[in-house]
């Protein structure tokens, strides 16, 4: 179980420490404060929107998850969001890179 | 040991496909010919900047350019290549392992490998135009930077380049040409962006007892500050670039000077707002308040900021970037720049940063 197939099965997962506890972000195969093991468990929702532009009429967004997992990703529907909006994943994907959607919490 | 830099020179950038050897050999062809007493056989080790996946390239410069280094080895940084082997050269010479080190940056225009596809937190949107434009974004909420600063940014930077035969495009752009160019996203157009480009750059670092021997007037390098803070762009503070904040301050202690007494810089406009954003972080000029900065230098054609056009007015071939940074300095210092030259400039800085930000290079050069 990784983050990639996780994410190829629509779940998107963070990977935390059996020793310390702390999550490990970007994903790895190791935890990063303490090199324990990590195991994969689902990102707790919602998010929050850090800031958003838009190319050719798709409008994208940095979400932080947690306290520190950050994603970019596309708002849903195309509704401009101000930084702050609680957001939560609507779809979420891999195909040679994470594919998120978010959409208004 | 004091490091000095004792010649250095830039070919012309280019978007052509010349190889990757014949750009090293290029660059390292002009820095012989524009130093004097150097041969082969002084120098003590062979660097090379690049992002190029062909191996082994600095034994190959060395065995193309005659020279049976003690050190040959290449250094990957992604953008910020140039100056981490500048330092690596410096380091060197302060340890005494070597005495003449020939730092040789080189990047081709058409090449994959020049992408980071590694940072998985940029999701689906892995070109830097996104980093580049949420930082734009961010910078306009937060401190009301407006699209006309940004086009002044691009603006100062063309303009200068007109006067550097290195550039890539030495055209005139006006501020209306800037802000009607084709716009790639909500926050960038095409002309607030840098463009890859082929070129090359050299720089000769040497022990400080051997400088008089190839220049009447050495540069020496005085502060270096680095930091690594991740590889990821959205670990960043989206309004500071922390790396940036952080190796400036070590390279000012280094050099015991403070912001202010800085009179001419180079730093790493990959977008028209890293310009702003690294001059504020620099000190140069409070926060928020770079947009003012670059139209006063702009409307009094004071070229203290990127006298050779930085990144959008020469172009970007990666590995070469911080070298030639560090070459147009030198050549300041030494009162060589002709056309571009800042009157008097006695302390010169660099500022060259890799992938978002997340790392950074500051180096305070003085004469
Ligand atoms: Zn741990």
């Amino acid at each position: 179980m990784s983050f990639e197939s996780e994410l190829r099965q629509g779940r998107f997962t963070v990977g935390e420490c059996e020793k310390c506890h702390k999550t490990s972000w970007p994903p790895s195969e190791f935890c990063s404060n303490c090199f324990g093991n990590l195991k994969y468990r689902p990102v707790k929702e919602p998010g929050i929107l850090l800031e958003c532009s838009s190319k050719d009429g798709t409008i994208f967004g940095i979400v932080k998850f947690e306290d520190s997992i950050k994603i970019i990703g596309t708002i849903n529907g195309n509704v401009e969001q101000k930084p702050g909006q609680m957001m939560r994943v609507a779809s979420c994907d891999f195909d040679k890179s994470p594919k998120f959607t978010f959409t208004k919490s | 040991m004091n490091v000095a830099i004792a010649g250095y020179s830039t070919t012309k950038f280019t978007l052509g496909q010349p190889s990757i050897e014949n750009l090293l050999v290029s660059a390292t062809k002009e820095l012989f010919q524009n130093t004097k007493n150097l041969s082969q056989k002084d120098i003590d080790a062979v660097l090379v900047s690049t992002n190029n996946n062909k191996k082994y390239l600095a034994p190959i410069l060395s065995e193309l350019t005659g020279i049976t280094p003690k050190i040959a080895q290449s250094i990957e940084n992604m953008c910020n290549s140039g100056a981490n082997s500048i330092v690596s050269g410096y380091s060197y010479i302060a340890s005494e392992m070597a005495d003449i080190v020939l730092v040789v940056g080189a990047e081709q225009a058409e090449n994959s490998a020049q992408v980071l596809d590694w940072d998985v937190s940029r999701g689906e949107f892995t070109h830097p135009i996104f980093w580049g434009t949420m930082f734009t974004k961010a910078h306009k909420r937060k401190f009301g930077t407006t699209e006309e600063e940004l086009a002044y940014v691009s603006a100062l930077n063309h303009k200068n380049a007109q006067d550097n035969p290195a550039a890539y495009n030495t055209k005139a752009y006006t501020i209306e040409d800037i802000m009607n160019s084709k716009r790639l996203t909500e926050d960038l157009k095409l002309l607030d962006c840098s463009r890859s480009c082929s070129g090359s750059s050299a720089v000769l670092l040497v022990s400080e007892n051997l400088a008089k021997k190839y220049t009447d007037s050495p540069v020496f390098i005085s502060g270096i500050g680095q930091k690594t803070t991740s590889a990821s762009f959205t670990k960043n503070d989206l309004t500071r670039l922390d790396s940036t904040i952080d190796a400036a301050n070590q390279a000012y202690s280094m050099a015991r000077i403070k912001a202010d007494q800085v009179d001419v810089a180079e730093v790493h406009d990959a977008f028209s707002i890293c310009e702003l954003m690294i001059l504020e972080d620099l000190g140069l000029v409070s926060k928020g308040n770079a947009g003012k900065l670059v139209l006063e230098l702009y409307k009094t054609n004071d070229k203290k900021i990127n006298p050779r056009g930085g990144l959008i007015g020469s172009g970007h071939p990666l590995g070469a970037t911080g070298i030639a940074q560090i070459a147009e300095i030198a050549s300041q210092l030494q009162g060589m720049s002709a056309k571009r030259q800042v009157k008097n400039a006695k302390i010169g800085l660099v500022q060259n940063m890799s992938a978002a930000a997340t790392s950074s290079t500051v180096l305070v050069m003085r004469n």
